[in-house]
């Protein structure tokens, strides 16, 4: 068990250093200076600020020496200065953190909530019509591109029906005091959590479908019925459980999706999340800032990962080991 | 004479298939009656599982309907009762266990929680005394170190351990009626007697009538007290354990019986097998099921399905080459 | 183009005696209403972009009339203009294009990488098959699009490199699938008798396992051109495709702004994206069921 945990932390460190190593390939594989990369082509790079860079990324040493003295920093948590921003990029990161972490959770747990009980509804009779609208909403949510959904969202919802606000996430005209402040978050997050979840609910009600019809043919169900367990509960208690195992392990594999879907959620409704710096940034050239978003980003898929791991255990005890 | 706890009279079983209706089920009726051990014996796909699901209500439908006879149980016709009313039987008086010991049991829950959920379902009691009524199942059933056990999940457990845990299950309600479903098929020949051994012991000690659905004439033998010979959807032969065995009537009981491995045989000589296979329950012709496979056959064989014709006061079997036998007294 | 037809149509007039797994699994996927639209779908689309231009040939990116003319005002015009004056039509027209070719090409990208790795991951098994999941494990956890944003733009955006950068985020899952089905056949007995009379590695892994392990491949391969369009979409959305090339993407990026008073600008690209990913994923579905007829019932 602790033999376990200690594995798979080691692993994840190991990823963590991989992709600095990748971080710092790519500025070595850019075509130009690597200072001027490093600088940015907007960040108004003078002759003191090159010499700065260069004198600090190490960039007349060899290029092991200039790797080892890379991930000394990072892993010290300095992933170097954005030259646009004029920030440390870890600073910047970390202000941004907070709303992407906060939309990718509304619109997962959206997701998974919706979408599961879509899905068991489908199961109950997959012959029927709630069967086949989960398949067309699968359908649907798997080919509509996650940019377009908001921007219909936002026509509608901003001319039509305007019940929700379609862009940014604090309305800096209201005063009030913490709670309102909340309430005032979340009503913006309706939107983007809705476009970036939809995508996913509609792929886990299909999951869940299909793995629920798998389940309740399982001899242990037929068990529950014998015993007399009524139907609602043998879905919902018997079946249900064993037909989230599947969900769970896909939603784990798709976190890195979801993170870019994120992106273009956040650039649709303005999101001041860690997406909309990464477009920013993206425009601006400031490539120490896009590359710490890369590298944040793949720490929370690594730690999704464990936090996935963690869940199937929960839920499938062959798999906590113990035998 | 004893009220039975079960009699099935003229049940019909149909299911709607691709190829047309499949009689699954044609006029099977049998009785048991308080501890006494009904044995259903037959090769696969001859009805055997499927007349346990219909007394319990379970007959996946569709495809699966019961077209006609009844099923009487403590004097109520269960293909009457509603799905509430059948719930309440389902688990407490009537109860099952299955072939499977490997799957039949919920991986995601404790062996004790699932015992226990029988019981607050028919016994209405708090958590509490459920998971000490598992406990004590646990322990009845021959299982060492129940109250650990009891936390153990299925995956924990080996075969027949799990086999133990199914039939504590079931028994948790003290019901009246036990159905074991090739109880011991999945497991190793030493543990089969032990399960065997279980359940005999079980019905002496609680006096649950127990229909045993096997092809496992050994444990017929050993344990039966009535026997119904299954073939192709229908009763072919019944009788007392001792009379089929002693007397089979019917040349597919032979059949049956030859088949079985015997100490002193042999051990390099091939087991006479029963030629052919089991029809298609879509084409069956208007005759005796069996006619294709069976030696004795008779031009008479393919007009129409035989009758039963007795052959002592409480034996009886469906084949025409018993038609005119004198009942002894 | 070649590709909708291999994907779709294996030999659409089966000869009735010697029926292969390939003529019998088009015999399914015709009877499916829902896979039969998604083709005819798939066939439209292609149609427009190919023969788009010789029917209606105007510059996407010439100026033809005031901006944001909603469609239907101009009779010459009938899809509207954007908001530099751009035949909205003519966009839709060119934009095909670019989305389907990088689509497909990203996807062959993919597939190429997925399949090689996979395939010697699965075959070789051991220290190599650890190695190599160990790399995809390390691709897994980039988030793809991130990803294929720096790549875009610290090597240009040419319409190559975002085809090259949607290949290289987006194999990992196409390699485990090829892996488990290499480690599945891998043990069956034909694969045992061609090692065991002497056939090299390389001619059992192309040879025999692969075109053992083609049917869920194929429908993995099309279930990835859906994928990568959308991924084209959203990068050129973003802006950071090839902005000298009209693709769907970049439509509804640059005509975001002006969402509000031209609905047409960003809606009409988007429905494209929509139904070519939505025929893509249809005929998916179709393949995957007519290539297990027994899964049919799910």
């Amino acid at each position: 068990m602790f033999n376990r945990v200690l594995r798979q932390l080691l692993y994840a460190a190991a990823l963590i250093l991989a992709v600095l190593v990748l971080n710092f390939l790519l500025i070595q594989l850019a075509p130009g200076d690597p200072a001027q990369v490093i600088a940015g082509e907007m960040g108004g790079a003078n002759e003191e600020v090159m010499a700065a860079i260069r004198q600090q990324y190490g960039l007349d040493k060899p290029l092991l020496t200039q790797l080892g003295l890379y991930l000394g920093r990072a892993l010290q948590g300095d992933l170097g200065m954005s030259y646009f921003y004029n920030r440390p990029v870890t600073e910047l990161i970390l202000s941004r953190l907070g709303p992407t972490l906060l939309l990718v959770a509304a619109a997962l747990g959206f997701a998974m909530i919706v979408g599961t009980r879509l899905g068991l509804l489908a199961a109950r009779n997959p012959r029927g019509l709630s069967s086949a609208a989960v398949t067309v909403l699968a359908l649907v949510g798997y080919s509509a591109p996650v940019f377009w959904t908001g921007l219909m969202l936002v026509i509608l919802f901003a001319a039509k029906i305007p019940l929700f606000p379609v862009a940014g996430m604090i309305d800096v005209v209201k005063q009030g005091g913490p709670l309102m402040r909340a309430l005032d978050i979340a009503h913006h997050l309706v939107l983007p959590a809705l476009t970036l979840g939809l995508v996913y609910l509609a792929q886990y009600s299909r999951l869940t479908r299909a793995s629920m019809l798998e389940v309740l043919g399982a001899d242990y169900i037929r068990t529950a019925r014998a015993k007399g367990v009524s139907e609602r509960r043998v879905l919902n208690h018997h079946a249900f459980r064993n037909a989230l195992l599947p969900v769970v392990t896909v939603a784990g594999m798709q976190f890195g999706a979801i993170i870019s879907g994120a992106v273009l959620v956040e650039t649709v409704f303005s999101w001041p999340g860690l997406g909309t710096l990464a477009f920013q940034s993206i425009l601006a050239r400031d490539y120490p800032t896009v590359l710490g978003i890369l590298f944040f980003s793949t720490l929370i898929v690594i730690i999704a990962n464990l936090l996935t791991d963690f869940v199937s255990r929960l839920l499938d005890p062959r798999l906590a080991g113990g035998r | 004479m004893v009220e039975p706890v079960l009699d099935i009279r003229n049940l019909k079983v149909d299911f709607a298939t691709r190829n047309g209706v499949a009689h699954v089920l044609d006029d099977i009726s049998f009785t048991v009656e308080p501890g006494e051990l009904l044995g259903i014996v037959g090769e696969s796909g001859c009805g055997k599982s499927m007349t346990a699901l219909s007394i319990l209500g379970l007959i996946p439908s569709p495809p699966g309907k019961i077209v006609g006879g009844s099923i009487n149980f403590q004097g109520r016709d269960l293909t009457k009762l509603s799905q509430a009313e059948m719930r309440k039987i389902r688990g407490g008086d009537i109860a099952m266990i299955f072939q499977e010991p490997m799957t039949s049991l919920n991986p995601v829950f404790t062996c004790g929680e699932q015992i226990a959920e029988a019981v607050r379902l028919h016994q209405g009691v708090s958590p509490k005394a459920a998971r000490a009524r598992a406990v004590e199942m646990l322990r009845a059933v021959g299982i060492p170190e129940p109250e650990m056990r009891a936390d153990a999940y299925p995956h924990q457990l080996s075969g027949g351990m799990r086999q133990r845990v199914m039939i504590a299950m079931a028994l948790s309600c003290e019901p009246k009626l036990l159905i074991a479903d090739e109880p011991t098929t999945a497991l190793d020949v030493t543990v089969q007697a032990q399960i065997f051994g279980l359940l005999d012991d079980l019905r002496r000690r609680t006096g649950t009538a127990i229909i045993l659905i096997t092809h496992d004439m050994g444990a017929i033998a050993e344990m039966a007290d009535k026997v119904a010979v299954m073939y192709a959807g229908r009763v072919i032969e019944r009788g007392p354990a001792d009379a089929v065995l002693d007397d089979p009537g019917h040349p597919y009981t032979r059949g049956l019986l030859a088949s079985i491995p015997r100490i002193d045989a042999d051990p390099d000589a091939d087991l006479p097998e029963i030629p052919g296979i089991v029809p298609a329950l879509t084409d069956l012709g208007r005759g005796c099921a069996f006619e294709p496979r069976c030696k004795l056959a008779v031009d008479r064989c393919r007009l129409a399905q035989p009758p039963h014709f007795p052959m002592s006061s409480d034996h009886s079997a469906a084949c025409i080459h018993l038609e005119g036998r004198v009942i002894p007294a | 183009m070649v590709a909708i037809t291999t994907v779709s149509t294996p030999t659409p007039t089966p000869a009735p005696a010697a029926r292969g797994p390939m003529a019998e699994a088009w015999g399914i996927f015709r009877r499916s209403p829902a896979a039969m639209l998604g083709l005819v779908i798939l066939i439209l689309v292609t149609l427009m972009t190919v023969a788009g231009p010789f029917l209606y040939p105007v510059d996407a990116f010439e100026i033809v009339w005031a901006p944001l003319t909603p469609p239907g005002q101009e009779a010459n015009i009938p899809l509207g203009t954007d908001n530099l004056g751009r035949d909205t039509l003519a966009g839709l027209i060119a934009g095909g294009r670019a989305t389907l070719a990088v689509g497909f090409a990203a996807a062959a990208i993919t597939m190429v990488i997925g399949v090689v790795i996979g395939s010697y991951a699965g075959f070789y098994g051991g220290g190599v098959d650890n190695l190599l999941m160990r790399f995809t494990e390390f691709f897994q956890v980039l988030p793809p699009l991130l990803f294929a944003m720096v790549v875009v733009t610290l090597f240009q955006p040419t319409l190559v490199n975002v085809a090259l950068a949607i290949g290289v985020v987006s194999w990992p899952q196409t390699a485990r699938l090829t892996r488990s089905e290499f480690r599945r056949i891998r043990t069956l007995e034909y694969v045992s008798a061609m090692r065991a009379i002497g056939a090299s590695n390389s001619h059992v892994i192309w040879r025999v396992i692969l075109p053992n392990a083609l049917p869920p491949l194929i429908v993995s391969a099309t279930l990835t051109i859906g994928m990568a369009i959308l991924f084209e979409a959203g990068l050129s959305f973003l802006g950071l495709s090839d902005p000298n090339v009209m693709s769907w993407g970049l439509m509804i990026g640059s005509g975001r702004q002006y969402l509000l008073d031209a609905w047409w600008v960003v809606t009409l690209p988007g429905l494209m994206i929509f139904l070519t990913v939505l025929g893509v994923s249809l005929v998916g579905d179709g393949l995957n069921d007519a290539f297990n007829p027994r899964m049919r019932e799910r």
